[in-house]
């Protein structure tokens, strides 16, 4: 499997007031063809970071360092007509909020029509039909003539399948979803995950999912990786690491979700970092039970443990140690 | 374990090294609103340079020179240029400028300051009244207040005034037409209206947030919400509308001193529109201190002013207080 | 929308006729035009000031008074001014006419000078130019604009030619005196420093409330969209941006053309031009009647009509309002 977007020893600082904000401090991601990988974090994780930095949306007090790689591109550094010319077409994003997403006083059709005529030599005529196609695929009822309504005339669920189908125009590589589900209700929740499961199905794109919800990734993702702190905690197979959790993080947050028969809920101890001094070395051993002085060192890389990667240097004992759940 | 107790977040672990986390101290919105402030040199300056002036004015009679009526020396004592006897040189009948300026803005500031203060606590009532209950009253209101606005001000407040002043039954309350309490009264009636628009669209805003609704939640009846929830929350706009309107009360009586039609505080006192009035006659016979010191305050007054309400309103945007960073 | 339109139209009709009512009971209670006339003309005949009386319907009823007026007024039948019977309707025309010239040159130069300002602040916040035209607006918007115009009459009238010997921008009237007859270039010169006063004041407003609205845009989520979609950034700024930064200044710049004639006034009077303003404040400080009141209902035509264009403008511009 060729990876259609590499990220090595990604960087993005950020300058504050209030000194230097390292909100992803090195992180290693692979992104393969036709697979969905769920990125899961807590808020500040740097989840978001990483991507906005890989397409360049970052604001100018942002500066980033490292390498992104998309079919083979070089992102970090780009000139502004090259990351154009990856954007939207090679690389889509869509954002949490649907409304205020899209441009409340531009049509819908108009809307994913311009993603197409940005990118491909397309008339009018062929841009608008090709955006009632993609309104039918992404489960819009009555497509022609919702394509000429208003962002403020779909409910949210309806909004953010028009943002998917407008992020799918130009068939991209990869489409990085951020808290797509975030803002919607559950039942909402599930049908714009089988949308984006259809959709990508069809295209063969490649899906990278940024949620907090070990449910959704538990759904729809094939692998997932886990950050914390603005690095990579652990890495692998959906399956495995649900089973089989490498990392004490990894383990603290599927510790803590509501299960059956439970009569106390386990929180992870303690808060999540001040981004602005992180904690030496591994930045989780804070709150972590099973640390030890050397965790306090160099900051752990991401390692082959089993079937995953880990970054927690206990990781082989531990595992052996607990011996799966 | 870890060193940093989990349910304390304000304090900061005791002990530096590996383990400890300096935490962030909190800061009150008033707090950053200040700090937001004073970030603002022209404003910090305005606020000197305001404070300033008032302090020369209040303590009038220490720091003018003459009496407001006082002639500097026998006649011949008209026109003298600016100098010795005479700071910013006399008048037509041989008064000295420089103290009557003093007298001037101290009518003016009074006429300001009162016309703002009434303005002000009308309109807040009356625009939180109309936010809050919205309906047949808040349409009316802004109807009213949106067609009285859009008119020309000075031809509105020149009919304003002088049927004001020829309605019989209201003379005791507003007072004579040329006495000062009357441009109080004048003023106030237009001011509330630009508050109140400001001080309604600031509820409908706030009316929509959560915490109204646990407020309302835990039983809190309207006047609670309002007196503890809306007004503080207010706060910011309400001191801008402040600002603004006595700039424009001050501005205003010197427009209509201009035309004749401002008051006329008797005995030989005067105002700063007064003063103003006069530089027109003062361009003609070339006697340029009469027209350069008055308008040089009234413009210095309304620029420090204008700084001021912006760097408050700055300070105090409530959408810099939503989530920074 | 066109049962919009037509729902604001039929509402104007009456809100004119309610505030020229108001209009019409204030300036009958204010200037007291019974007693002006009698002050300009003591020695009119009983007849004269029955006639009067009747023609300006001065009933001691008000409602009934005003619907004689409202009566004489459309049909033409204008009383004449109490000041030699002059008629009313050449006198407000020729005003009419010059402010009309000196608010649209003024107004069209503001705005359009203020947006371009605006958006070139905008583009760079925080920046030098932004703090420049920051802090120029903002000193355009604190001085007072006859502050501003006598400065500029003191430059130009008195110490131009004191130094040059000639006067380059001439700070009075629409001609010079004793001048018959239509001249372009003299026109245009005599109007150079009234509009440049008034401009001043517009820029300065525009300028601001442009580059808050198109902060305000830039700073949205459809923008981040809008990048990510990969087209060029002209596009994204103009289709994007400007779009909607310019609805909230559209419908405030439609309300401030409606107030433009009557707000001349100032001006006027600094630098002695014939127009809109200056009719006013003689009418007025006489308490010219007859004179007033058409004046008045052109102006609240102006600005009804207006406001009708502003909300209408709004509605067409921001389809959130128009499918409300």
């Amino acid at each position: 499997m060729s990876a259609v977007l590499r990220v090595r020893d990604l960087r993005v600082t950020f300058a504050t007031p209030l000194g230097d904000l390292g909100a992803v401090r090195g992180v290693d991601l692979d992104v393969n063809a036709g697979e969905v990988l769920g990125v899961v974090g807590e808020s500040g994780s740097g989840k978001s970071v990483t991507f906005l930095a890989a397409m360049g949306l970052l604001p100018a007090t942002a500066s980033v360092r490292g390498s992104v790689q998309v079919d083979g591109i070089e992102l970090v550094g780009a000139s502004p007509r090259e990351l154009r010319r990856v954007r939207g077409r090679l690389m889509s994003m869509i954002f949490q909020d649907p409304l205020s997403a899209l441009n409340p006083v531009h049509r819908v059709g108009a809307q994913i029509a311009e993603m197409l005529q940005a990118h491909q030599q397309m008339g009018d005529r062929a841009a608008a039909t090709r955006a009632v196609e993609l309104l039918e695929l992404v489960g819009i009822p009555q497509p022609a003539d919702r394509a000429r309504q208003y962002p403020h005339e779909f409910s949210g669920g309806m909004r953010q399948r028009v943002v998917i189908a407008i992020a799918m125009a130009n068939r991209p590589k990869v489409l990085v979803a951020d808290e797509p589900t975030t803002a919607l209700d559950v039942t909402v929740q599930a049908q714009i995950l089988e949308v984006i499961q259809r959709v990508q199905a069809e295209t063969g794109t490649a899906v990278v999912l940024i949620t907090h919800d070990l449910g959704v990734v538990a759904r729809v993702c094939d692998r997932v990786q886990v950050m914390y702190a603005g690095r990579s905690v652990e890495r692998g197979d959906v399956r495995a690491l649900f089973e089989r959790p490498t990392h004490p993080y990894t383990r603290g947050l599927l510790d803590s979700l509501p299960r059956e028969g439970l009569e106390q809920l386990t929180p992870i101890a303690g808060f999540p970092p001040n981004m602005l001094r992180p904690p030496s070395g591994c930045a989780f051993r804070v709150r972590c039970p099973h640390a030890i002085e050397a965790c306090g060192g160099e900051v752990p890389d991401l390692r082959p443990v089993g079937a995953q990667e880990s970054a927690c240097i206990r990781a082989s004992e531990l595992a052996s140690a607990a011996g799966g759940r | 374990m870890p060193d940093v107790a989990p349910d304390t977040p304000d304090r900061v672990a005791s002990g530096s090294g590996a383990a400890g986390e300096l935490l962030l101290p909190t800061v009150s919105p008033r707090q950053m609103a200040y700090r937001r402030f004073v970030t603002h040199r022209a404003a910090v300056g305005s606020v000197f340079i305001l404070a300033l002036l008032v302090l020369f004015v209040v303590l009038s009679p220490l720091t003018a020179r003459y009496g407001v009526n006082e002639a500097v020396k026998e006649p011949p004592n008209y026109f003298i240029p600016p100098g010795g006897i005479a700071w910013f040189g006399t008048d037509d009948i041989g008064r000295d400028l420089y103290s009557r300026l003093i007298y001037g803005v101290r009518v003016s500031l009074v006429i300001g300051f009162f016309s703002a203060i009434i303005s002000v606590t009308l309109g807040c009532l009356i625009g939180a009244l109309a936010g809050f209950r919205g309906g047949r009253f808040d349409d009316v209101v802004m109807r009213v207040t949106d067609l009285f606005l859009a008119f020309p001000f000075l031809v509105t407040l020149l009919v304003l005034r002088n049927f004001l002043g020829a309605v019989e039954w209201l003379r005791p309350v507003v007072g004579d037409l040329s006495s000062i309490r009357f441009i109080i009264v004048l003023f106030s009636i237009f001011g509330w209206m630009s508050v109140a628009r400001i001080v309604r669209g600031q509820v409908l805003a706030l009316k929509e947030r959560e915490f109204i609704e646990a407020a309302r939640a835990a039983g809190a009846d309207r006047w609670w919400v309002v007196r503890r929830h809306l007004l503080p929350n207010s706060v910011g706009p309400i001191m801008v509308a402040l600002s603004f309107a006595v700039v424009s009360a001050i501005i205003g009586e010197s427009t209509l001193s201009f035309f004749g039609y401002g008051p006329q505080p008797g005995a030989g006192a005067t105002s700063l529109g007064l003063l103003v009035a006069g530089a027109k006659g003062a361009v003609n016979t070339g006697n340029w201190w009469l027209a350069l010191f008055p308008c040089g305050v009234l413009a210095l007054i309304a620029l420090c002013v204008n700084f001021v309400g912006d760097a408050l309103r700055d300070a105090t945007d409530p959408r810099l207080d939503r989530g920074e960073a | 929308m066109l049962r919009y339109v037509l729902r604001r139209v039929l509402w104007a009709i009456p809100t004119l006729l309610l505030i020229t009512f108001l209009v019409y009971v204030a300036l009958r209670a204010g200037t007291d035009p019974l007693k002006s006339y009698l002050r300009i003309n003591p020695r009119a005949t009983k007849a004269k000031i029955e006639q009067y009386i009747e023609v300006n319907g001065l009933d001691p009823n008000y409602v009934r008074g005003y619907w004689t007026w409202l009566r004489n007024f459309v049909s033409g039948n204008w009383p004449r001014s109490i000041k030699g019977s002059r008629e009313v309707w050449p006198q407000l025309k020729d005003a009419l006419a010059n402010s009309l010239r000196l608010g649209a040159a003024a107004t069209v130069v503001g705005i359009f000078v203020g947006i371009f300002v605006g958006v070139y602040a905008a583009l760079k916040p925080g920046g030098r130019r932004d703090v420049a035209v920051n802090m120029s607006a903002f000193i355009g918007i604190s001085i007072p604009p006859y502050v501003s115009a006598i400065i500029l009459q003191l430059l130009f009238a008195v110490y131009w030619s004191r130094w040059f010997g000639s006067t380059l921008f001439p700070t009075s009237g629409v001609y010079p005196p004793g001048q018959s007859g239509f001249d372009l270039g003299l026109m245009l010169r005599h109007m150079v420093l009234p509009t440049l006063v008034v401009a001043i004041q517009i820029i300065a407003v525009y300028a601001r409330y442009m580059r808050s609205s198109l902060l305000d845009v830039l700073n949205s989520d459809y923008m981040r969209t809008a990048r990510s979609k990969g087209i060029s950034e002209r596009r994204v700024l103009v289709r994007h941006g400007m779009r909607n930064a310019l609805i909230p200044v559209v419908t405030i710049a439609a309300l401030d053309v409606g107030a433009i004639v009557g707000g001349l006034i100032i001006t006027e009077n600094v630098f002695s031009y014939p127009g809109m303003g200056v009719y006013f404040l003689s009418a007025f400080g006489q308490g010219d009647f007859p004179l007033l009141m058409p004046w008045m209902v052109i102006i609240v035509a102006s600005v009804l009509l207006f406001n009708l264009v502003a909300d209408i403008a709004y509605a067409w511009l921001d389809p959130r309002i128009r499918l409300a």
